[in-house]
């Protein structure tokens, strides 16, 4: 099965180019495979540094530390941090828990989705930007709190996330 | 003679600026050709006044806040560096009545000192609670942990000294220590303000948690929300492994301690014990049954202390001064202090340590303010998403772990999130059971498919559907949720839901009834 079929099998929408070093993967799993526990960490590693966790991982991770394909396939889908697909080129999270709720967070949430035009867990036909919802963020005390690529943002506006949107909408154009 | 200036690296007071404010002041004394030492503190906990710079003058610290970028030019106008009058000026910093009023026991250092240097920490009175611990035995250590009657703070609060009492007890080999950060209840942050603000008293409580029982090594499971909380543990480990306090020989012991962060990826479940465990391994978070024990058949099978970051945290300062000074501290059978951390709509949110025993209204209008939108408060969840919502008229409730769980609730981590009179409990209740429906592991039936299912009957309720009869079928549906699920979050998620049932029937278009 291809990876493109995989993706559709999952439901995942993807764009076809969807390029991984297949080297770099295996100097991943080479370097954390003696830990104790290891799967977790390796894909936390092949997350952060792709970004996503391509499908094909699967059976090199699989065969490496001698389990089956179905329990690496299992783990990977059982946390929301591993993604089965690129995400946008920038990644707005906010926070859906109840203090950022005291504070106006479904407000928020329903202005990002007709600002960005897409729902939580979706990313823009462009590819420029992908929704998260996230549930805390530690940042409790200066609720709303959203993440732009990265960074953390309290007492959030929409306001001041529509300013953060239309810069990087120009640095994408 | 330098100017030292303080400005905090936490990441709340960095998502209000800090980072800004601490660029600012470095280029506006370069361009004054000021000498100036910046250290990156963590932050006091005074959230509405942050971005807070502090000064150290002969008299000691002086702060400023809240400080923008704008205001840098002017504060070194002022003299602030030598704690001179501004607007801004909150006075020293130790006289500020909302911090000067709080019994700072686990967080004694948090927002004074730089996070990361040994030094600093070894100057402020580290290290003295494990230089104690070894000169006792393991049980000895175990007695005073049990006789500060130290329950564990991540919310179930479980006696400290009983678990570390098991593992002592068994001779399997290895043994492992293993700090529960997965903070991941809404309303509280005090794991990550201590692990950016004092990560060595962590580091400190997981060594004499390992001198204790014979444990060589530690993971600490720090969730991937938080960053800056793993450079800051990172930096730390690196500081104490250099110093001698951490690796083969710790302090010439001949006792070996060797500690690890592993992050996770994103699983709310994964701050149940169990589950932390099976991620730990690097499988799905599914929680495990209960018995075995966790601190006799733990991680990767061993002997393991399991305890949240506060719990471990407070370990330093019991060694030091004994197990009865922090006894000495709480009411009934709570003993100790509590990091409370007050969230949502309130006007000076923060961290509040305090012995057990206030009250949730002097938290919350003394210390708190009231609410941030000035309107009236109209309910408080404590205890994060599995916490009780409380309407205004039960604020006077003493906060101990008995007396919540005896008003149908519970402290949990230590989060109090408050609303005012625009929330809509039948909306936050839909919103629990959503919220558990996401996070569920899917290991019990009542949880995995019951938090669907009642999601779909508050929609049917606020629908304005068979409204009593559907009001029955939830509360049926909870009651088998609680008795059903084998760990909290299928267990206690209930509680938010039942309680607003109670408490606010008229949101879900219910009659009042009498309680």
């Amino acid at each position: 099965m291809t990876s493109a079929a995989r993706s559709a099998t999952l439901g995942i929408v993807t764009e076809p180019n969807h390029s991984w070093d297949k080297a770099k993967l295996i100097a991943i799993i080479d370097e954390l495979k003696h830990r104790p526990g290891p799967l977790l960490v390796i894909l936390r590693r092949i997350q952060d540094e792709l970004g996503w966790v391509p499908a094909d991982a699967v059976p090199l991770i699989a065969s490496e530390l001698r389990l089956s394909r179905a329990e690496v396939h299992g783990v990977i889908s059982f946390y929301h941090d591993f993604k089965h697909a690129p995400l946008g080129l920038n990644i707005i999270k906010l926070c859906r828990a109840e203090s950022c709720q005291a504070m106006g967070a479904v407000a928020l949430a329903d202005h990002l989705k007709s600002r960005l035009g897409i729902d939580f867990g979706q990313t823009t036909s462009d590819h420029n930007f992908t929704l998260e919802a996230v549930y805390c963020l530690g940042n409790c005390a200066c609720s709303p709190a959203a993440v732009v690529n990265g960074e953390l943002i309290g007492r959030a506006t929409a306001d001041r996330l529509d300013q953060a949107i239309s810069e990087l909408e120009r640095i994408c154009r | 003679m330098s100017a030292t200036v303080y400005v905090p690296r936490d990441s709340s007071a960095v998502s209000l600026g800090a980072e800004a404010v601490a660029s600012a002041i470095t280029a506006e004394a370069r361009r004054c050709q000021l000498d100036l030492r910046m250290i990156r503190n963590g932050s006091r906990g005074l959230y509405w006044l942050e971005p807070m710079v502090e000064v150290a003058t002969p008299n000691g610290r002086v702060a400023y806040g809240p400080v923008t970028p704008a205001d840098v030019a002017g504060l070194l106008a002022a003299n602030f560096l030598t704690g001179g009058a501004h607007r801004l000026s909150l006075g020293p910093t130790d006289a500020i009545p909302l911090l000067q009023r709080q019994e700072r026991l686990t967080f004694a250092r948090v927002g004074i000192v730089d996070p990361v240097s040994l030094d600093d920490y070894m100057a402020h009175g580290g290290y003295r609670g494990l230089a104690r611990a070894l000169t006792l035995s393991g049980a000895a250590i175990v007695d005073e942990v049990t006789a500060s009657g130290l329950r564990g703070r991540g919310g179930a609060g479980f006696p400290t000294g009983i678990k570390w009492k098991t593992v002592l007890d068994q001779s399997s080999q290895p043994k492992y220590v293993v700090c529960n950060a997965d903070e991941g209840d809404s309303g509280t942050f005090s794991d990550r303000m201590l692990m950016e603000g004092d990560p060595f008293t962590l580091i400190e409580g997981m060594t004499i948690g390992a001198i204790a029982v014979g444990a060589t090594e530690g993971y600490i499971y720090l969730r991937s929300e938080y960053p800056d909380a793993l450079r800051a543990v990172n930096d730390a480990i690196t500081g104490a492994e250099k110093g001698g306090y951490l690796g083969p020989d710790v302090c010439g012991s001949g006792k070996a301690f060797r500690l690890e962060v592993r992050v996770g990826a994103g699983a709310y479940i994964c701050g149940e014990e169990t589950a932390m465990l099976e991620s730990l391994e690097g499988k799905r978070g599914m929680v495990r049954a209960k018995p075995p024990l966790p601190a006799i058949t733990g991680l990767f099978g061993q002997p393991s202390i399991i305890n949240n970051v506060i719990s471990l945290a407070s370990i330093p300062i019991i060694l030091e001064k004994g197990g009865q000074f922090y006894k000495d501290f709480g009411m009934g059978r709570s003993r100790g202090t509590i990091p409370l951390q007050l969230a949502g709509n309130i006007k000076r949110p923060g961290l509040i340590e305090k012995a057990f025993g206030i009250s949730l209204r002097e938290l919350i209008y003394d210390y708190g303010g009231g609410t941030a939108s000035g309107r009236p408060i109209r309910a408080v969840q404590a205890g994060g998403p599995l916490g009780a919502f409380f309407p205004e008229s039960m604020l006077d409730l003493p906060l101990d772990y008995e007396t919540l769980a005896a008003k149908g609730g519970m402290l949990g981590h230590g989060g109090i999130v408050v609303f005012d009179d625009t929330v809509d409990l039948a909306r936050m209740a839909r919103y629990a059971m959503e919220f558990c429906a996401i996070e569920s592991c899917g290991k019990c039936t009542p949880c995995r498919i019951g938090s669907t299912r009642a999601t779909e009957i508050i929609d049917a309720i606020i629908a304005g559907r068979d409204r009593e009869a559907n009001a029955a079928l939830l509360r049926d549906l909870c009651d088998t949720m609680t008795a059903g699920s084998l760990c909290a979050l299928g267990g206690l998620i209930p509680l938010p839901v039942t309680s607003a049932l109670k408490y606010f029937p008229e949101d879900f278009g219910l009659p009042k009834v009498s309680t």
